[in-house]
């Protein structure tokens, strides 16, 4: 059954890859629309059965399916291991791919080139179930930059728009960053531990720590003498901050929104980006023995919360604002993880999911309606006209908020709250900007909310009366989600975070308890509270008192400047990285390819050779007075030589 | 088998080729014709007569297979051929490489097209040559000879400066090979023949072997080519014509990795690991400085040719770290980079043909008009990058890995290499696929035909076969590669001069 839940989507993308080619007509079209999704959606229903029917014994199954290289004793294989872990993300994958599926064949009805949509659209599905059922770090590898490629030829789907290549190579060339670390943990792991397979490095690791092994406890690396867990943890890290948008390498994401909207819901807010969290919590038997990267992660977890949450309220483009929502939230995801509380990540990945695809997805349904308009200060008032959207994006707010019993609230404020119970390095510092975060997370999503839907319109007279609601195929699979942001908490707590957490999770993460039921009133009200004042403060300045946003921007000039404009981080890279490469690059071929090498060889010697010759020429003037003269030098010369020399 | 000399037959059927091809009057009507496909024929059928080979190749032996012997010169110097797991997959690539080539020239070629088949088919046997010798002085003949076709098909076929190109790769490879063929006079002299197999058992005295692998590296670091000896590739590329940079970055380049994994490693092992990190400076150098540049270009062909730079810097780099992983990853890096670089090549090929400008500011928004050619060059850009999934990625990784375990510096800065792979590659993507059709003389250009699929459909496949099942290479390559690193192994260990061992107790003393 696994075989078919990795396989089918692969078969939906040569299937629709092959369509592509063929002359544009509606029953290719529709031909590939079907094809794709209902093979997704045939793969979403057994990774369900799969997720319920093990939802109580953490059984494991391991799948061999043939060598990819074995050299030496460097030996790796194609494989499909599932364990509870991967059955989380097997659910999440499948479940949201094939509602993207089903919701693009309306989001993309009026687009000419369908067939290759869906194609890329499986792709990914495939590459990202390959990722998270791999059985060594070759196989995640592969998935890793599998998804980067479908990541990069989806946001560059609509490739005549300028800003979509430039995007799509953005967050090619950024996710390398990341790459390139994971890629030297994979050396390190293989040069200490001789192998690649997760069971094998785990149980080594263990040994390593316990002084047990003969493997080096630390390494030199760069130079400098590393623990040799702290620097493949490292290391791996840096891969997982790349795909996982965290701060320094995030740019790639907000730019990222250029591509399709279905395609920022699955792979943007969804799944792919939450493949870091993934594998930190995959490794978790490994981090666990690494607790200064363990601070390191809580410490960039925290910090890319509120630094993305910052970001997210002073921005007015639709699936911006989300998209650094989605950051944000990673950030405490990667903060849960670093305070060692891998079920609680786990959870809010698998709730987040839910409530992040249904506000992307609902953000596509409000795009569609106002004709790809994005700027939600050009909008308002929409509540009247798309009133299903507006109540399905509703319910995925307050999910992202942490109204109680929704989804979020459970997942968000475990992670809070195991911050709170922490001890760990940043424990607090992650803490109270997880408090922080959850004021400016409500602050900005209803903002959102209010300047979209609420108040007086801002839309032009000519363009509303083309404003309608989404058809039936792109509003059911936003209803699925709306339930999943509303119930999948509160049904699955006890499995992630509560009682059945080790029957649910077996060894497949690094368990901790805390005693959630001492903590303090306040700390567990603050979240809720501070849920609630970004509802009010938001309903206060855009719905109530509406000249107060334009007052603060006035008093705070520059530091809106700095929020609107990204930190500047944008213009930092274009200073210290793009530029000064395309003019180290321009230098090395001028000046020392063509002016040193060139200069100093084949053309300097070819000069030098030219240049004696022409002289040699000179001197064969053909006058045979000018030989003789010659001659007469010379013999005078050697003549006086000789008579000296004897004396 | 030992008694059908099938080496031979492959390296001089396409001289059979050229013979047929000069009895064929190609001024009469059909004369082009009849050249084109006689010539494919030929090369076909040595496809066809190399894979026999491979068939009947016994991979599990790790000496050299089919051998043949035949008295030359004297006693020391013999026509000595034979083939092994590290050279018989270059010479498949050789004459696979080789109907491609054909194929591509047979509309871009408008003069001298009889003239231009026979320097190709000659080229071939020099090719092929290469890879079978077991003997110096053959090898050499066949290593320099190679020069003068390929003089030939860039300097008449080439494009507007192809004079100023064919005397700097003259000139530049010349200089390399002097040395080396001073060293191969002066290795006869040394050992009293040029018998390959009997040299790499030789223990030559370190410091001649000092001497030697210099000269050697001469010649090779021309050839690959390393920095700052890389100059004439890029010029080269950009003046020959298409079929010529595919047999220039497939097979060429591939001669040099061969000669250093052949020769320096294999009859030099104590020089060899003595300079092993000046080779690996060299080639990070290469890496990240050919990236840089291939950055700026404006040029496609030298876009690619400074990305080849930077490719064969991860085959000099995984050679000389003497781990099975290193040399193998080399191996298939080459193999690999000679796919792919090809097809990149003939990519370029493709459209020069319509347009005749490879100024990448002069197409844009092909997708439009392309989109089979889109497709085609997508895959070739992937494998160029790197992308697991693609050959190339194979080579690269088990490079990287290995080079890890030597010196994680090197690690560092070589995997550097792959972000601004990405970098250069997409960007010449973008700039010539993606965006809108708006150049005039771009709107009604045609996608792929029946032939140009031809060409480049099989090079997709391959690229993307082998980097989800690299394993049949890999067998092929593996027990000649283990015999290999055990020779060195045991070299170097006997000639460890005995005083370095005090000075290592010494250390751990403290």
């Amino acid at each position: 059954m696994y075989q078919a839940i990795v396989f089918f989507p692969l078969i939906g993308f040569l299937i629709a890859g092959l369509l592509s080619f063929s002359p544009n007509n509606s029953k290719v079209d529709k031909a590939a629309q079907i094809i794709t999704a209902s093979l997704i959606s045939i793969v979403a229903i057994m990774s369900s059965f799969a997720f319920i029917a093990h939802i109580n014994d953490h059984s494991v199954v391991h799948i061999k399916l043939f060598d990819w290289m074995a050299v030496g004793t460097f030996v790796v294989s194609w494989s499909i291991y599932v364990d509870p872990v991967t059955r989380i993300m097997l659910i999440v994958i499948t479940s949201v791919s094939a509602l993207v599926h089903i919701y693009s064949i309306g989001y993309m009805s009026h687009d000419n080139s369908k067939p290759r949509f869906m194609a890329y659209l499986s792709l990914f599905t495939f590459t990202m179930l390959a990722l998270v059922t791999a059985d060594n770090f070759l196989q995640l590898f592969f998935g890793w930059e599998g998804v980067g490629l479908a990541s990069y030829l989806l946001i560059g789907f609509w490739y005549r728009k300028p800003t979509a290549n430039a995007a799509s190579i953005k967050a090619f060339v950024v996710n390398r960053v990341g790459d390139f670390g994971l890629a030297l943990g994979i050396f390190a792991i293989f040069y200490l531990f001789g192998t690649l397979d997760y069971q094998e490095v785990f149980q080594k690791a263990e040994s390593l720590a316990s002084g047990t092994s003969n493997i080096a406890s630390t390494i030199s690396f760069f130079g400098y003498n590393i623990g040799s867990l702290n620097l493949i943890c490292f290391l791996l890290f840096i891969g997982a901050m790349g795909k996982s948008a965290q701060i320094f390498l995030h740019t790639w994401l907000p730019d990222a929104m250029e591509g399709p909207t279905p395609v920022s819901a699955l792979i943007h807010a969804a799944t792919m980006v939450t493949a870091g969290v993934f594998l930190v919590v995959r490794c978790s038997p490994m981090y666990d023995l690494a607790p200064d990267i363990l601070s390191l992660i809580t410490f960039v977890g925290a910090t890319t919360a509120i630094f993305a949450a910052s970001i997210g309220l002073v921005q007015n483009d639709i699936k911006r604002i989300i998209a650094y929502s989605t950051c944000s939230q990673l950030g405490y995801m990667f903060f849960a993880v670093g305070v060692g509380a891998y079920g609680a990540a786990m959870f809010h990945l698998f709730t987040h999911a839910f409530f992040k695809a249904l506000l992307f997805l609902g953000a596509g349904s409000v795009i569609h309606a106002v004709s790809n308009e994005q700027d939600i200060r050009k909008m308002g008032g929409l509540s009247n006209y798309i009133p299903f959207t507006h109540i399905l994006m509703i319910i995925g707010t307050i999910s992202l908020m942490g109204f109680p019993y929704t989804a979020g609230y459970y997942s968000k404020d475990a992670i809070i709250e195991s911050a709170y119970l922490a001890s760990s390095g940043f424990s607090s510092y992650a803490f109270i900007i997880g408090l922080i975060g959850v004021l400016m997370t409500s602050f900005y999503s209803w903002r959102l909310m209010f300047l979209t839907f609420n108040g007086t319109t801002r839309i032009e007279e000519k363009d509303i009366s083309h404003i309608h609601e989404s058809p039936n195929v792109m509003l059911i699979p936003l209803i699925i989600l709306a339930i999943g942001a509303l119930f999948s908490g509160f049904f699955f707590k006890d499995f992630f975070i509560g009682t059945s957490s080790e029957l649910f999770w077996g060894n497949s993460i690094a368990l901790h308890h805390h005693d959630h039921h001492h903590i303090p009133f306040l700390i567990y009200y603050a979240p809720m509270f501070l849920g609630f004042l970004g509802l009010f403060l938001a309903w206060y300045m855009y719905l109530k008192n509406k000249n107060m946003p334009a007052n603060i921007v006035k008093m705070n000039g520059p530091l809106y400047q700095f929020l609107l404009n990204k930190w500047y981080f944008d213009e930092l890279y274009n200073y210290i990285f793009v530029k000064p490469a395309k003019a180290v690059g321009y230098f090395f071929w001028k000046m020392i390819d063509g002016y040193i090498i060139d200069g100093f060889g084949p053309d300097g010697i070819a000069k030098t050779v030219l240049n004696l010759s022409v002289r040699a020429k000179r001197i064969q003037t053909g006058y045979i007075y000018h030989y003789a003269f010659a001659i007469l030098i010379g013999v005078s010369f050697f003549i006086t030589y000789f008579i000296y020399r004897n004396i | 088998m030992s008694s059908l000399p099938i080496l031979s037959i492959i390296i001089f059927l396409p001289l059979v080729g050229v013979a047929l091809l000069s009895l064929i009057n190609s001024t009469t009507a059909n004369g082009e014709r009849n050249l084109k496909q006689t010539a494919l024929w030929v090369v076909c059928l040595n496809f066809i007569v190399s894979i026999a080979m491979l068939i009947n190749f016994d991979q599990s032996d790790p000496n050299f297979q089919f051998t043949e012997s035949y008295f030359w010169l004297n006693s020391g110097i013999s026509y000595h051929l034979g083939v092994d797991g590290i050279s018989i997959l270059l010479i498949i690539l050789t004459t696979f490489l080789m109907p491609f080539c054909i194929l591509a020239s047979f509309e871009s070629i408008k003069v001298s097209l009889k003239e231009y088949l026979i320097a190709f088919l000659i080229l071939e046997t020099l090719m092929i040559g290469v890879f079978c010798s077991l003997d110096l002085v053959l090898f050499y003949l066949f290593f320099e000879g190679g020069l003068i076709p390929m003089f030939l098909i860039i300097g008449i076929w080439g494009g507007e400066r192809r004079v100023y190109a064919t005397f700097k790769f003259f000139l530049f490879t010349l200089a390399g090979s002097v040395f080396m063929l001073l060293a191969i006079i002066a290795i006869y002299m040394e050992t009293g023949t040029t018998n390959i197999t009997y040299l790499l058992q030789f223990d030559l005295a370190p410091s001649l072997q000092y001497i030697f692998w210099l000269a050697f590296f001469a010649s090779f670091a021309v050839k690959i080519p390393m920095w700052p000896v890389h100059t004439w590739l890029p010029d080269a590329h950009v003046e020959a014509p298409t079929a010529g940079s595919v047999i220039l970055a497939g097979v060429l380049l591939k001669m040099a990795g061969y000669g250093f994994i052949r020769f320096s490693l294999g009859i030099f092992p104590i020089a060899s690991s003595y300079f092993a990190p000046f080779i690996f400076t060299l080639s990070i150098i290469a890496i990240i400085y050919a990236s840089l540049v291939a950055l700026v270009q404006t040029d496609m062909k030298k876009l690619i040719a400074y990305s080849s730079v930077a490719h064969m810097g991860f085959v000099t780099l995984g050679i000389f770290t003497f781990t099975l992983q290193g040399i193998e990853g080399a191996i298939i890096q080459m193999l690999s980079h000679g796919i792919i670089s090809a097809a990149l090549f003939l990519c370029v090929g493709v459209v020069y043909d319509r347009i005749h400008t490879r100024e990448i500011d002069r197409y844009g928004g092909l997708v439009n008009r392309m989109p089979l050619y889109a497709f085609a060059f997508m895959i070739f850009i992937m494998g160029s990058i790197g992308l697991p999934g693609t050959s190339g990625f194979v080579g690269e990784f088990l490079v990287l890995l290995s080079i890890f375990s030597v010196n994680t510096y090197f690690a560092v800065f070589a995997t550097s290499g792959v972000v601004l792979a990405a970098a250069y590659s997409l960007w010449l993507y973008r700039k010539v696929i993606f965006g809108s059709l708006i150049k005039d003389d771009l709107q009604d250009i045609l996608d792929l035909s029946y032939r140009e699929i031809i060409i480049l459909f099989p090079l997709a496949f391959l690229t993307i076969f082998f980097g989800f099942y690299p394993q049949p290479l890999i067998d092929i390559i593996e027990p000649s590669t283990i015999q290999l690193i055990t020779n060195i192994a045991n070299d170097v260990a006997i000639a460890e001069p005995a005083s370095y061992e005090p000075v290592i107790k010494m250390e751990s003393e403290y």
